[in-house]
């Protein structure tokens, strides 16, 4: 909607006092693409909400699902929604990668420039604050507790609303879509571009409003798992017995409680900019563009390292697993983690080498930026020694191991290259950096969160998921990336640019062809993942996990069953080793059969939906200028959430029968685990 | 770093934890911290309505040392915070906050200032008057 002329001038006062800024004109409806995706969400959005009521099942998902304060819950639903977010991503990555291909030489491609910007805004937006956050914190949910031998978090309501938020910046995202527009400024929406002079639309304030809503969320869910890891863990469990993912969520989420506030902070300045008129950031009357780039890479680094800590704690546990081996260099992994942790704060001008702020600055963030490699390759090192003569097994969760290895390693390297800040001001801005970070954020996050989540879906779900599909979309991956962004390094050497929607000289065309071949491997990839889930369930008698320790595990997740009562534990175990659950097996350890008390749990809450519903209200009626619903829906959401301090009743007993009941399920269980195994399982 | 891990069940839900927690303050470490907080607040607000000082760079270094001393009252008064508290967590996540925060701020200036120096800045009607 970038016409020159403004509709909201036909509309009469009482509509713009009523709808803002918001007229029919804002609805896509020239854009036949944006349409028939409309057409088809909506259809599939009524398909299902027609299938909810047809088996009744809205009470049901009310109940158990989007009101539970369940950590484990929780962690699904994240995974679910980044999941969903990785399709969307993914469409974007594809929109962009067909329209590079055949944009060469005069030819426009099928995307006009204005609607390309936004595609590779919102593919960059998605794909970090709605995939890989979600799937990060998702995976941390689910396992951390179950990890320390807790049964919930420090705060189950806090995490019930985290989610909520974090879906409310979904929402908006996902809105953007279909009524109005995306902003078109790149995923970091950098000024003077995003400044009210040069992006006039509802974009910016889309993506303004969608990050602080999901950034609360972020923040509060840091806290949380602060706390319920450093308060909760099982009686023994000293810092340095803690599980490697433990301690990587544990960093984490300190990087996340200490940097996302300065996302918060530099957006709100921006939104004065964009609202009323200040001048932090304009080009004129002593604003400084440079300062929000500046701010924004404070928070932007660290948030690269929040992303890959997990993974590389996910790549510890699996090597550790399918090696059949205790972690070679425990302490050093630990304190690799933590050094990482500080270093990421030391080195993020090495985002904008090329801004000019000279020789001496740029080499001291140059060498921060080459010193945070030695903690990463130590770490390397680790996962190679503790493979070394192990007993490997080739599961699917060691298959993406191995392959983020040998991937993550060649960006790494990249990443030291462009580290060299002469080197930088070549490759800034170019499709080399691009292929750089997609190199570490496939190879090195995706790649573990893939393996995480076949690790821990039988503990989810109670059945392994199904290898063969697994395998075709672990091939169709790995080579899909490599085929995708290849030639990306080569052109970005050859000094192509990035956001690019068309280019005249066609000689470069082979090389975007070639990565769109790539792109269409990895949709193949992420269709044989469609398929394995559902094959999966479909099958999943047959792969079901009786044990709950399907791959012979070494920490206390895989100590209960799969997937785990509400109550994780019915006796908080005693630690007495690092790999705890291995130590427990082999000191001989006996489930208890009797003895089992009433368990304190916390209740169930609808209060997370309904703030975050209203916040995300509020965040819609902000971006369409609808000021007496932002007023009501702000103040809406304070006064619910000082209602909710006021509801006492958050806590209920499991009663002792129940507790009896589930356990001697899993008693029934394990009989029928150990008469199905022709031989036992292994050491 | 030793872990001090809980002992009951009742530490893993939060309700309950919240009503078990004894009181932090006393009413007199209240009052002590509302009355440092109050003097902090009135003599910054002085200097500057009394332009005590000639120099208004000297008045902002002042406030700011201001600024440093309320926050020290309110982590000690309100906070609670001391060395022991949380066996040594509050303390050790405040030298993380203070290392960040020092990080951030001086390096954003360092950064800045260089910027400035390099690239001289203009008012975008400098620039189009440019050669």
């Amino acid at each position: 909607m970038n016409s020159e002329h403004n509709p909201i001038e036909a509309y009469p006062h009482w509509w713009r006092l009523l709808f803002g800024r918001f007229t029919l004109e804002s609805l896509p409806l020239h854009e036949p693409i944006v349409v028939v995706t409309f057409a088809v969400v909506a259809l599939g959005g009524l398909a299902i909400l027609g299938a909810l009521t047809r088996y009744k099942l809205w009470g049901p998902l009310w109940r158990d699902w989007l009101t539970s304060v369940d950590h484990k819950k929780i962690g699904i639903m994240y995974m679910v929604l980044g999941l969903v977010m990785l399709l969307r991503g993914f469409a974007d990555a594809l929109l962009m990668r067909s329209q590079q291909a055949i944009a060469h030489g005069g030819a426009e491609g099928f995307l006009p420039p204005h609607h390309y910007d936004q595609i590779f805004t919102a593919h960059g937006v998605i794909m970090i604050f709605f995939v890989a956050m979600p799937l990060v914190t998702g995976l941390m949910n689910f396992v951390v507790p179950l990890q320390i031998g807790a049964r919930d978090v420090a705060f189950p309501f806090l995490n019930n609303f985290s989610f909520w938020m974090t879906a409310g910046g979904v929402v908006l995202t996902m809105m953007s879509l279909f009524i109005g527009e995306f902003a078109a400024t790149g995923w970091l929406a950098y000024p003077p571009l995003s400044n009210i002079a040069y992006s006039p639309s509802t974009g910016v304030d889309y993506y303004i409003w969608a990050l602080q809503i999901a950034g609360i969320g972020t923040t509060l869910s840091g806290v949380n798992l602060i706390a319920t890891i450093v308060k909760m863990r099982a009686p023994g469990m000293s810092m340095m017995k803690m599980p490697v993912f433990t301690w990587t969520s544990l960093c984490t989420n300190i990087l996340i409680v200490a940097s996302f506030p300065v996302l918060g902070a530099v957006l709100a300045l921006l939104t004065l900019d964009r609202y009323v008129g200040t001048n932090f950031f304009t080009n004129d009357l002593g604003g400084n563009p440079m300062m929000y780039v500046n701010l924004i890479w404070i928070w932007g680094h660290p948030e690269v390292y929040i992303l890959v800590l997990p993974a590389f704690g996910i790549f510890s546990e699996v090597t550790s697993t399918f090696s059949g081996k205790r972690l070679f260099g425990y302490a050093s992994m630990v304190y690799a983690t933590v050094v990482i942790t500080i270093l990421s704060y030391l080195v993020w001008l090495h985002h904008f080498f090329t801004m000019g702020s000279g020789a001496s600055v740029n080499s001291f963030f140059g060498i921060t930026t080459m010193i945070i490699s030695i903690p990463t390759g130590a770490k390397i090192f680790n996962w190679l020694f503790t493979m070394y003569r192990g007993r490997i097994r080739f599961d699917l969760p060691m298959m993406w191991t191995v392959a983020f290895m040998l991937t993550f390693v060649i960006g790494g390297m990249t990443g030291v290259l462009l580290a060299v800040p002469p080197a930088d001001f070549v490759l800034h801005n170019s499709l080399f950096l691009v292929a750089h970070f997609h190199n570490v954020i496939i190879g090195g996050v995706l790649f573990g969160l893939f393996a995480g989540i076949y690790y821990w879906w039988p503990k989810a779900f109670g059945f392994r998921l199904d290898p063969f599909w697994g395998k075709v979309s672990f091939w169709c991956w790995v080579s899909g990336f490599w085929v995708a962004f290849m030639p990306l390094y080569i052109l970005g050497l050859m000094g192509v640019t990035r956001r690019m929607s068309s280019f005249a000289d066609t000689s470069l065309q082979p090389f975007f062809v070639i990565a769109a071949l790539g792109a269409l491997l990895i949709a193949c990839g992420i269709a044989a993942m469609i398929v394995q889930f559902a094959v999966s369930i479909l099958r999943r008698d047959q792969l079901a996990d009786l044990t709950g320790d399907p791959w012979g595990g070494r920490t206390l997740e895989w100590a209960t069953s799969s997937p785990p009562p509400a109550y994780n534990f019915a006796f908080t175990p005693m630690v007495h080793d690092g790999d705890a659950w291995w130590d427990m097996k082999h000191r001989g350890y006996e489930r208890p059969l009797q003895g089992f008390k009433a368990i304190h749990m916390p209740k169930n809450t609808g209060a997370g939906v309904i703030i975050a519903g209203i916040a995300t209200v509020f965040g819609v009626a902000m971006v369409w200028y609808v000021w007496w619903l932002a007023a009501i829906s702000f103040a809406g959401a304070v006064a619910a959430t000082i209602i909710h301090t006021f509801n006492y009743d958050r806590d209920y007993y499991i009663p002792a029968d129940e507790v009896v009941r589930t356990e001697d399920e899993r008693t029934r269980l394990l009989a029928r685990a150990v008469a199905n195994a022709p031989a036992p399982a292994q050491a | 770093m030793s872990a001090r891990a809980p002992a009951s069940d009742e530490v893993h839900v939060e309700v309950v934890h919240d009503h078990h927690e004894a009181a932090h303050g006393s009413r007199r470490g209240y009052i002590t911290g509302f009355v440092l907080s109050v003097i902090l607040t009135a003599i910054p607000f002085w200097l500057v309505m009394a332009e005590v000082f000639a120099d208004s760079r000297v008045t902002s270094i002042v406030i700011m040392a201001f600024a440093i001393a309320q926050i020290l009252v309110h982590m000690v008064y309100f906070l609670h915070m001391n060395a022991r508290s949380e066996g040594g967590w509050t303390m050790m996540a405040l030298i993380f906050t203070v290392v960040l925060v020092v990080i951030a701020l001086s390096g954003s200036l360092w950064v800045m200032y260089h910027l400035n120096t390099n690239m001289m800045p203009m008012s975008p009607g400098d620039m189009r008057t440019m050669p």
